[in-house]
């Protein structure tokens, strides 16, 4: 085999294999990536329910109800829409009531976002940006959500999970 | 005094770099050996004034001298002394000053062993390491001074962040920039090659052991941190692809990539361009994980630093260091004379299929830790792109590799038969097809492709195993030839062997761990009993306790099977008062390869609490999977061609490389 047959199939080989993952790819990306939410996105688009994606927002004061066996009901909401989101499981320790939090699931047929993960952080950038901006305007927002970009040692995002089979793994 | 004696040192440091990095090269030009020789002084006195700097830091901690602001932000007086210590890098300012340290370190010790390096090489490479360490020492002196002082002292510290207070971080971070920085030393040489323009077997026989030591790092550094969230945060993940994850995931797969370059390179002077290249990029994206941790430029749940000045900074450090680099790779590389010459089919080909893999399964994590940023930037979107993401895209590319790595080792160099390697390899494919069998039978149903990931693992370690047995001639032979050849084998033979059985062994703990994981999450009451996986957890009581700078409320769980009494769990959630927040201390119950994990939810008004109970089969071939791999990389780096040191390039031309 000469130099340039040799230095043929290498690239050959080399494209063929970078073709397979630019499939791969873009297969993965069509169905596996997960957007982000505001309730006020999915009042105005229509979201198919069984589809996954990211619910952020704060949590309805008084929305929190807890029921039997670790089952939890509250509502998230951005100002101007309100989605009610059914979780099963332990909250993380940042969870509270008018906090800013952040659900992985689906919506149900009856409406209601089935979440397999929740995420709470004293943070914005846990938050959508127009979330962020859509409290700022209405007079929700609290200065503890936004950490001063001094203090570096913020406490982690706390994270719960009610679904081992969930997004994350 | 400490704190300024620390800040000067760093001062000093600095201007040893600067001398260091202009210096050695000005007598390479005019090739004056008393110039070369400076960088060999320098490097030694950098790592002396950078140690004496970082060791300021550790003190001030120690002492809890509340009046420098690093230590007003992390310490705590009532904090354990570990914790003191470690605390040192469990922040941002200190955990740059534990980097540089260790890129100190790696300069020094190139100094010290590089007796043997050509004279010329020994200063451009020492050079170009004082050119990563200054960029550092400035990025640390103008952004992330440790060593400010607070105008009013006050009385106590805020306390380190709980989550860190733990002794799996006190070791994860030095690992990874060990091996992070580590991959520095493959840089230089890289560069220093294309700046002389002359490369040849020698030099990767010099790279190869620099490579193999960040590599080990890196590998148990990657793995500790897994098996630290896997304890720490409570929920028993042991991987997220979260982008600070891949950010380390990233260097280890190009670096895993070098490593087999390189070793072509050593045995038959061929891919030298290519290694060249992995070199620069490997370190490219060291730094690139540098960038993405200590920018804060994502938010994950292991971003704790958040300032743009620093971001800003960084990139141009990483703009200029990978530009650069990439720039004088196009312009030099075209100099460097090709190699010799190799069958598709063959040992080298193998190794090539190799990179070719672990740099496009790379390629695909830089993807997909960048695609949600440059989106979100772009088109003002938010997304993320998780594990399903993965599981598309880097598990079929991996899968691939895996099926590979049995037959590179078993393929002739240049020239290699691929059916009789296949048929030495039939007893190992038929041990994975049973298997796959055997564990088909025994779930019966479900994931069908559980038992055939489990098949792969075995088969991998089948293989390793046949290598082995291949190469002393064990079942053919007898038995006293066969411990002969197995002493006279080379250890990089039997590095090989545990490494890639360590891929093995880590693949099966992970399909066993995510597909027959089974979980119980409850509030229980005292004298509640949970039953999971065939234990029987009994809930015995609640109890506070006072720690050091905590409070914890422990629960005790009576563990038994089968009626047989077994061991007490205790579980606790501790309170931290100064930072106000706490954290989840799980309990561990070993069995063989198996865990049972409890973790503490919150307790109710009713004196009840919330309880997460999950039976993890074979989670710990996860973590031995790796400690394989790095066992294997230090018995590579014990072979007799690397103690021996590397041949004189001249030597090197005449002597032919025994083939193996």
């Amino acid at each position: 085999m000469t130099r340039k047959q040799r230095r043929m199939t290498i690239i050959g080989g080399s494209l063929a294999v970078l073709a397979l993952a630019a499939a791969l790819v873009l297969n993965a990306l069509r169905d596996s990536i997960v957007f982000f939410s505001t309730p006020t996105m999915v009042a105005e688009k229509h979201v198919e329910p069984g589809r996954r994606f990211r619910l952020g927002g704060l949590v309805q004061p008084g929305s929190l109800q807890r029921g039997d066996n670790l089952a939890v009901t509250f509502e998230v909401a951005d100002g101007n829409a309100k989605l009610p989101v059914a979780y099963k499981g332990i909250l993380p320790d940042l969870f509270r009531e008018g906090q800013g939090v952040v659900a992985e699931g689906a919506l149900d047929a009856n409406g209601v976002f089935k979440a397999d993960t929740v995420l709470a952080k004293h943070d914005e950038t846990y938050m959508p940006k127009d979330v962020a901006d859509a409290l700022k305007k209405q007079g929700h927002w609290k200065d503890d959500y936004g950490g001063k970009p001094s203090d570096s040692g913020k406490p982690a995002a706390t994270t719960a999970q009610g679904n081992p089979q969930g997004a994350m793994r | 005094m400490i704190a300024e004696s620390g800040h000067y040192a760093l001062v000093l440091a600095l201007g040893l770099a600067l001398i260091q990095s202009t210096v050695p090269l000005i007598g390479a030009r005019l090739g004056d050996v008393a110039l070369m020789n400076v960088a060999r002084s320098t490097a030694l006195a950098q790592l002396l004034f950078v140690g004496a700097s970082f060791v300021a830091l550790v003190m001030l901690h120690v002492n809890s001298d509340f009046s420098v602001a690093n230590v007003y932000e992390n310490s705590h007086s009532m904090k354990p002394l570990l914790y003191k210590i470690t605390g040192v890098w469990g922040n941002h300012e200190g955990s740059m000053l534990l980097w540089v340290s260790i890129l100190a370190l790696f300069g020094g010790l190139v100094a010290s062993f590089g007796n043997n390096l050509p004279l010329s090489l020994r200063a451009h490479v020492l050079a170009v390491q004082a050119w990563i360490a200054s960029a550092f020492y400035l990025f640390i002196l103008v952004t992330s001074n440790p060593f400010l002082r607070i105008a009013n002292p006050p009385i106590e510290g805020r306390d380190l962040n709980p989550v860190l207070q733990d002794i799996g971080l006190a070791v994860h971070p030095p690992m990874l920039y060990l091996g992070y920085v580590g991959f520095s030393i493959s840089f230089s040489f890289a560069i220093a090659a294309l700046m002389e323009g002359r490369i040849d077997a020698a030099w990767a026989r010099w790279v190869r052991p620099w490579t193999l030591v960040a590599w080990i790092f890196l590998t148990l550094g990657i793995a500790m941190g897994s098996y630290w969230a896997y304890y720490e945060l409570g929920w028993g993940g042991w991987w997220f692809w979260d982008p600070v994850e891949n950010a380390s995931l990233m260097p280890w797969l190009a670096g895993t990539a070098l490593l087999h370059s390189a070793l072509v390179m050593e045995k038959r002077n061929a891919l030298k361009v290519w290694t060249i290249l992995l070199s620069i990029l490997t370190f490219s994206l060291s730094l690139l994980g540098t960038f993405l941790v200590r920018s804060g430029v994502i938010t994950s749940v292991h971003a704790f630093a958040t300032d743009p000045t620093r971001g800003v900074f960084i990139l141009l450090i990483l703009c200029l260091f990978i530009g650069g680099s990439l720039a004088l790779f196009a312009g030099r590389a075209t100099s460097l004379k090709q190699g010799g010459l190799f069958a598709p089919i063959s040992r080298e080909g193998a190794l090539v299929l190799n990179n070719l893999l672990l740099t496009v399964a790379c390629a695909v994590v830089l993807f997909g830790t960048l695609y949600p940023l440059a989106m979100e930037m772009l088109a003002d979107f938010k997304m993320s792109v998780g594990a399903p993401f993965y599981n598309l895209t880097f598990a079929p590319l991996f899968a691939m590799l895996l099926l590979a790595v049995p037959f590179g080792p078993m393929l002739a160099w240049k020239r290699g038969d691929l059916l009789g390697v296949t048929q030495r390899l039939l007893a190992a494919g038929v041990a994975g097809l049973v298997v796959i069998a055997i564990t088909w039978a025994w779930v019966r149903g479900g994931s069908a492709l559980a038992p055939l990931a489990i098949g792969l693992g075995v088969f991998v370690i089948a293989g390793a195993v046949t290598d082995i047995v291949e190469r002393t001639g064990l079942v053919r032979l007898p038995f006293a030839t066969v411990l002969h050849r197995a002493r006279g084998l080379p250890r990089s033979a039997w590095g090989t062997a545990f490494a890639h059985a360590g891929l093995g062994v880590a693949l099966i703990g992970i399909v066993c761990e995510t597909t027959w994981n089974s979980e119980y999450i409850a509030t229980m009451k005292p004298n509640d009993i949970a039953h999971v996986a065939g234990y029987d957890l009994k809930l015995d009581g609640l109890l506070q306790r006072q720690g050091p700078n905590y409070r914890e409320m422990i629960a005790e769980f009576k563990i038994s099977r089968d009626g047989e009494a077994l061991t007490v769990m205790a579980p606790s959630k501790r309170s931290f008062t100064t930072r106000g927040s706490s954290t989840t201390e799980a309990a561990l119950l070993t069995r063989g390869a198996s865990q049972l994990y409890v973790s503490l939810g919150d307790a109710t008004a009713e004196g009840a609490i919330a309880v997460r109970i999950y039976y993890k089969p074979m989670v710990l071939l996860i973590w031995w999977g790796p400690v394989l791999m790095a066992f294997g990389g230090v018995l590579s780096l014990s072979d007799r061609r690397l103690r021996v040191g590397a041949p004189k390039p001249a030597r090197a031309k005449q002597r032919l490389q025994p083939a193996e």
